[in-house]
C-alpha cells in the first residue's frame, strides 16, 4: 500500500492535469483550478519542510563540530532573526526586516555576485584558450559577441553590435531552440515515465 | 623559467586590481559612450505606449539583490514609463527577495509621479508554487493573493476595484534572474491565455530567450544593463543603467584584451614548445 496509494495518486493528478490542458471544460477546469490550489498550499508545506531540514542539519553540525560549524551559527542566528523580524513586525516598508534586508542582506548578495567579475576576468585569461577549432570559434563569437553588447562596440565599429546582434538572433537562436526542444521532450517522457508509474525514483528509490 | 610560463602564471591579484580601475574610473570619470537602443527594447517601450491610460500592468520581480545592478534600472524605468502613462502597476513576486525591490522601485517613481498605493500600484508579495502561481493569478487574482505583501486585503485596494483575472490585465513584464520567471510567464499567460508578455533579463540568460523573441511569445526584452540603459534613453533621461554603462564597456575591453593577451602567448609558447600541444 506505501507503494500503490502515492502511485495511484500521481496517476490520477497527471492524467487530470494532462486532460484539462486539451478539454478546458467542466469538471476538468474545476478540478484544475482545486489542484491548482492544493499545489500552493503544498508548496507553503514543502518550504517550511525545507527551513526544518536546514535547521536540522546545520544543529546536527554544530553539535558534532563539523566542518565549517561556526557558519553554521551565522545562518541559524540570521535564519532566526529574519524570522523574528518579518513574522514580529512584518515586512512593511521603514520595519526591522525591511531594514535587515536592504542593511544586511541587499549589501551581502550584491558583494557575492560583484566578485564574478573578478573570478570572470581571472579565469577568461587563464582558461579561454584557442587549443582547437572549436574553441577558437567559441573565443571569436564570445569577444564580438561582448563587444557587440556594450557601447565600445559601436564606438570601434558602428557594424559591431549589428554582428553582435546577428550571432544572438541566428546561430544562438538555432543553438537554443534545439537545447528547448530537446529539453520539452525529455520532459514529456520522463512526466509519461512518471504518471504512468514506470520512474519511481521520487518514492525514495522504493 | 621563460617570459611564455611566467605571463602564463601571472599573479592574479594584478588582475583583480586592474579590473577594479576598470571599474571604479569610468564611475568616477564617465566617457560618454553613445548607447544605441536596440530593436527588442524599442518594443517593449512600445508596448507600453500603446496602452491606454488606466490599463493596468503586472511587474512581476523575480530576481533577487544580487542581480540588482542589471535589473533594478529596469523595473524603476518601467515602474516611471507606466505612472508616466498613468498606466496601474500590480507588481508581485515569483521570487520572495524581489517584493522589497518592487515596492522601493515603485515607491520612488510614485513619488516622482505623485502616485499613490492602493490606487495607482499595489504590491501583491510573494507566493510558493513558481508556474502554478502564475497560473493560479491567470484564473482567479483575489483568490490568489487576498492580502498585499503587507497583509493589507487587496478587497479595499480601489486599484484591484472589478480585478477577477487575467482578463483584467493588459501587459505582464517579468523582471527575471532566473527560475521562476519569464519562462512561467510565457508558458502560461503567453501560450496558454494569449497574454503579451515582456521581459527584463540578466545579460548572462538573454540568449536563452531570443527564440521567444522571435516567435512572438515575448513583445520585447531587456538584456542586462545595456537593456536597461536603452529603455532610460528611450525615457529621455539617464540612470544607474546608463552611468554604469562605460565601466561595464571598459571591463569588457579589458576581459577581451586578458583573452587575446594570454592566447597571443599562449600560440607563440606552443610554437617554441610543441610538446605542450
Amino acid at each position: 500500500m506505501k507503494k500503490q496509494i502515492p502511485l495511484l495518486i500521481t496517476f490520477v493528478a497527471g492524467m487530470v492535469m494532462l486532460v484539462q490542458y486539451f478539454i478546458p471544460h467542466r469538471p476538468f477546469s474545476e478540478v484544475y483550478r482545486l489542484f491548482n490550489q492544493w499545489y500552493l498550499v503544498v508548496a507553503v508545506f514543502a518550504m517550511i519542510l525545507g527551513i526544518g531540514n536546514l535547521i536540522k542539519i546545520h544543529s546536527v553540525r554544530l553539535r558534532r563540530r563539523g566542518s565549517g560549524w561556526q557558519y553554521s551559527i551565522v545562518l541559524l542566528c540570521s535564519l532566526g532573526v529574519m524570522g523574528v523580524a518579518g513574522l514580529g513586525w512584518g515586512i512593511e516598508r521603514g520595519g526591522f526586516f525591511d531594514y535587515l534586508y536592504w542593511n544586511m542582506y541587499y549589501p551581502l548578495s550584491s558583494t557575492m555576485f560583484a566578485l564574478l567579475a573578478f573570478f570572470v576576468a581571472s579565469a577568461s585569461y587563464r582558461a579561454f584558450r584557442a587549443r582547437t577549432a572549436e574553441a577558437t570559434l567559441l573565443l571569436a563569437s564570445a569577444i564580438l559577441v561582448m563587444l557587440g553588447r556594450v557601447p565600445l562596440g559601436n564606438y570601434l565599429w558602428d557594424r559591431l553590435p549589428l554582428l553582435g546582434d546577428w550571432i544572438m538572433s541566428y546561430p544562438n537562436m538555432a543553438g537554443q531552440r534545439a537545447i528547448m526542444i530537446g529539453i520539452a521532450l525529455g520532459v514529456v517522457s520522463t512526466s509519461l515515465r512518471i504518471i504512468l508509474g514506470i520512474e519511481r525514483t521520487y518514492l525514495a528509490g522504493r | 623559467m621563460s617570459i611564455v610560463e611566467r605571463l602564463e602564471k601571472l599573479d592574479r591579484r594584478l588582475i583583480f586590481v586592474l579590473i577594479l580601475l576598470a571599474v571604479v574610473i569610468p564611475l568616477v570619470r564617465p566617457i560618454g559612450f553613445k548607447i544605441e537602443v536596440s530593436e527588442p527594447v524599442q518594443q517593449l517601450y512600445e508596448a507600453i505606449e500603446s496602452l491606454n491610460p488606466g490599463s493596468r500592468v503586472i511587474i512581476s520581480c523575480d530576481y533577487d539583490p544580487s542581480t540588482m545592478p542589471e535589473i533594478y534600472p529596469m523595473n524603476q524605468a518601467l515602474a516611471r514609463h507606466c505612472f508616466s502613462r498613468d498606466l496601474k502597476i500590480v507588481g508581485m513576486g515569483l521570487w520572495p527577495q524581489g517584493v522589497p525591490l518592487g515596492q522601493a522601485s515603485m515607491e520612488q517613481a510614485a513619488e516622482e509621479y505623485g502616485k499613490s498605493y492602493g490606487v495607482d500600484y499595489v504590491n501583491l508579495g510573494f507566493k510558493a508554487g513558481g508556474i502554478v502561481v502564475v497560473s493560479s493569478v491567470a484564473e482567479n487574482i483575489p483568490a490568489t493573493y487576498p492580502q498585499d505583501y503587507a497583509g493589507r486585503p487587496v478587497s479595499e485596494l480601489p486599484i484591484m476595484d472589478g480585478v477577477r483575472n487575467f482578463d483584467n490585465i493588459e501587459l505582464i513584464i517579468s523582471l527575471s534572474a532566473g527560475d521562476p520567471g519569464v519562462r512561467e510567464w510565457v508558458m502560461i499567460g503567453q501560450g496558454r491565455y494569449g497574454k503579451t508578455v515582456g521581459a527584463g533579463v540578466t545579460a548572462v540568460s538573454a540568449p536563452a530567450f531570443y527564440p521567444y523573441l522571435q516567435a512572438g511569445q515575448l513583445v520585447g526584452m531587456m538584456g542586462g544593463m545595456k537593456g536597461a540603459a536603452e529603455y532610460e534613453i528611450l525615457m529621455e533621461g539617464t540612470g544607474t543603467a546608463s552611468r554604469g554603462m562605460d565601466a561595464q564597456s571598459v571591463a569588457h575591453g579589458l576581459i577581451i584584451f586578458f583573452i587575446l593577451f594570454a592566447n597571443f602567448f599562449y600560440l607563440v609558447g606552443r610554437r617554441k614548445m610543441p610538446w605542450k600541444r
